[in-house]
């Protein structure tokens, strides 16, 4: 047996046993082997995208949460300040009602005490009137009960219409 | 000992010459310790030169005179029967069928042991009336009366014929325990697979490993992402096959499968075939008429397109062949120096140099394996490549 001289037999057992082997590695071993692995890593390339996205909705949702919780609080500080507003609107109204009754108030009680003070005044005008008629009537009836005082009376007046 | 760092590359320089494929760089580290081993056996191997020089003249006269050619041409060839040890009727090995086919009677088959390990054609075995005998592992059919197979001066048979030998010989055998060894290993692995969506561990985790480097290192990057599953199965097979078979032929007793060149020639055949069967359009014009090229230059470019096209298998299958034998022959030729020499001094230095030999084996079995597939993987690629058209 020559060392480059190829032998058929060896040939023909080697092309069998290669074709035969390939063909059945092909179908019970390389093709479920290799679609395997191409399952696993579609898997893990799949598992890895869903992970990004689920690492970009869980920043989204922050990013949501972050804007609602602003806009709650924007919300708050406006309720509150509108709130606040509301208080002092009231307060203030609240203050100008109570003034304008008590001035009213006030200023009816200034007119009746008036009126009572003009009544009142009236009263004793007319109380005067008569007390200062029945004393002018009763000083009267004393100072000219007598001649003589009814003539010293008519002298002073005649003397006071001259010097005037 | 050392270090070894290996660095493969593959440069595709035109598309109608073969690629430089790799480039080796190799640093040993001595120790005091290998030095000292070395020093030692030189002054072992050095001491009984004078007692094998007095013998010399007596050596030759004797007929059972060590022949170093016929040790290492019986380890790297084939045989009919597998032996492991011993000599003559007490060697111990393993009988092989032999199956022959000759034109008028058909098919005989026996078993090797009925040679009773003569393989210089002095024992005949007769078998439905035809009497064969084996010479140097040659199985020839006796013509009628002859006793022993004759040859001219020429070494053409005289008085005998050889008829086709089909024989599961040592290397078909081997190559069987090869097919036995990828069966168990890629069945299990698929069966794994079967069971479970998850990544294999152990054994099986190394063996997706080397599939997935062949298919991306090897085969998409030759081929291309769309058309590489095709040859996958050509690839894996022939990755691990080739392999395989160059392990076990560094083990003891054991075949010289992927350093026959039957066996090379086989392989090749297959990587052209699938060159043929599965080149473009773009391939055969550009093999068989070269476009963008004055007419005249066309046949002769075609010429040398078809040469190429026949020669890059068949360098794929001489470098096989080759640098596992060479492999072989290296090892055996460091084991026969003790022979040679008659001096067991030579040990200390043949077997620790045989021992670093075999380890670099162990790496070139790999990288044959890796290179047959990887020139295969892209001479097919440039058969299916799509051609940008210019």
């Amino acid at each position: 047996m020559d060392l480059i001289t190829p032998e058929v037999g060896l040939i023909f057992w080697q092309t069998i046993v290669f074709l035969v082997l390939m063909l059945i590695l092909a179908k019970f071993a390389w093709k479920p082997i290799l679609g395997a692995v191409r399952t696993r890593e579609e898997s893990i390339n799949e598992a890895l995208a869903s992970a990004e996205d689920a690492r970009k909705e869980m920043q989204n949702l922050k990013a949501d949460n972050e804007k609602l919780l602003q806009e709650a609080r924007a919300e708050r500080d406006e309720i509150l300040k509108e709130a606040r507003q509301l208080k002092e609107k009231m307060i203030s109204e609240a203050e100008g009602d109570a003034q304008k009754k008590a001035d009213n108030i006030v200023a009816k009680a200034k007119e009746s005490i008036e009126m009572e003070k003009r009544a009142a005044m009236a009263d004793i005008k007319n109380q005067v009137a008569t007390l200062s008629i029945e004393i002018a009537e009763k000083v009267i009836g004393k100072e000219l009960s007598t001649e003589e005082k009814q003539h010293q009376m008519i002298d002073k007046m005649l003397n006071d219409a001259t010097l005037n | 000992m050392g270090c070894f760092q290996i660095k493969i590359k593959s440069i595709p320089l035109h598309p109608n010459l073969e690629p430089i494929i790799l480039s080796r760089t190799g640093t040993m580290i001595a120790h005091k310790s290998l030095k000292i081993i070395v020093t030692f056996t030189l002054a072992l191997a050095l001491l009984p030169f004078n007692a094998f020089a007095k013998d010399d003249s007596q050596a030759e006269e004797s007929k059972d005179e060590f022949n170093p050619t016929d040790m290492i041409m019986h380890h790297i060839g084939d045989s009919h029967g597998w032996h492991f040890f011993g000599e003559g009727d007490s060697s111990f090995t393993l009988p092989l069928p032999v199956i022959l086919f000759t034109e008028e009677d058909g098919f005989v088959t026996f078993m090797s042991s009925e040679f009773h390990h003569d393989t210089e054609g002095q024992h005949v075995v007769e078998k439905d009336g035809m009497r064969f005998v084996n010479y140097h592992e040659d199985i020839y059919k006796l013509d009628a009366g002859a006793e022993t197979v004759e040859f001219d001066e020429e070494h053409n048979v005289l008085n005998a014929s050889k008829p086709w030998d089909f024989s599961i010989t040592k290397n078909v055998a081997a190559m069987f325990l090869t097919v036995i060894l990828m069966l168990v290993f890629f069945f299990g692995l698929a069966g794994h697979h079967k069971k479970n969506k998850k990544a294999p561990a152990g054994f099986n985790n190394i063996l997706e490993t080397l599939v997935l480097f062949v298919r991306d290192e090897i085969a998409r990057p030759q081929i291309g992402d769309k058309k590489y599953m095709k040859f996958m199965p050509f690839l894996l097979t022939v990755f691990f096959f080739i392999w395989i078979t160059n392990l076990l032929g560094l083990l003891p007793g054991a075949a010289n499968v992927t350093g026959n060149i039957a066996v090379t020639v086989s392989l090749g055949l297959f990587t052209l075939a699938l060159i043929l069967i599965n080149g473009n359009k773009d391939f055969w014009q550009h093999t068989l008429w070269m476009p963008g090229i004055p007419t005249f230059v066309k046949p002769i470019l075609a010429v040398v397109e078809v040469l190429g096209l026949i020669i890059k298998p068949v360098a794929l299958m001489i470098r096989l062949f080759a640098n596992i034998t060479a492999g072989h022959i290296i090892i055996l030729s460091l084991i026969g120096l003790i022979f040679i020499l008659e001096s067991a001094g030579v040990a200390g230095i043949s077997v620790p140099f045989a021992l670093f030999i075999t380890v670099l084996e162990l790496l070139v079995a790999f990288l044959q394996a890796f290179i047959f597939t990887m020139l295969s993987a892209l001479f097919i690629g440039m058969a299916v490549a799509e051609h940008e058209h210019h």
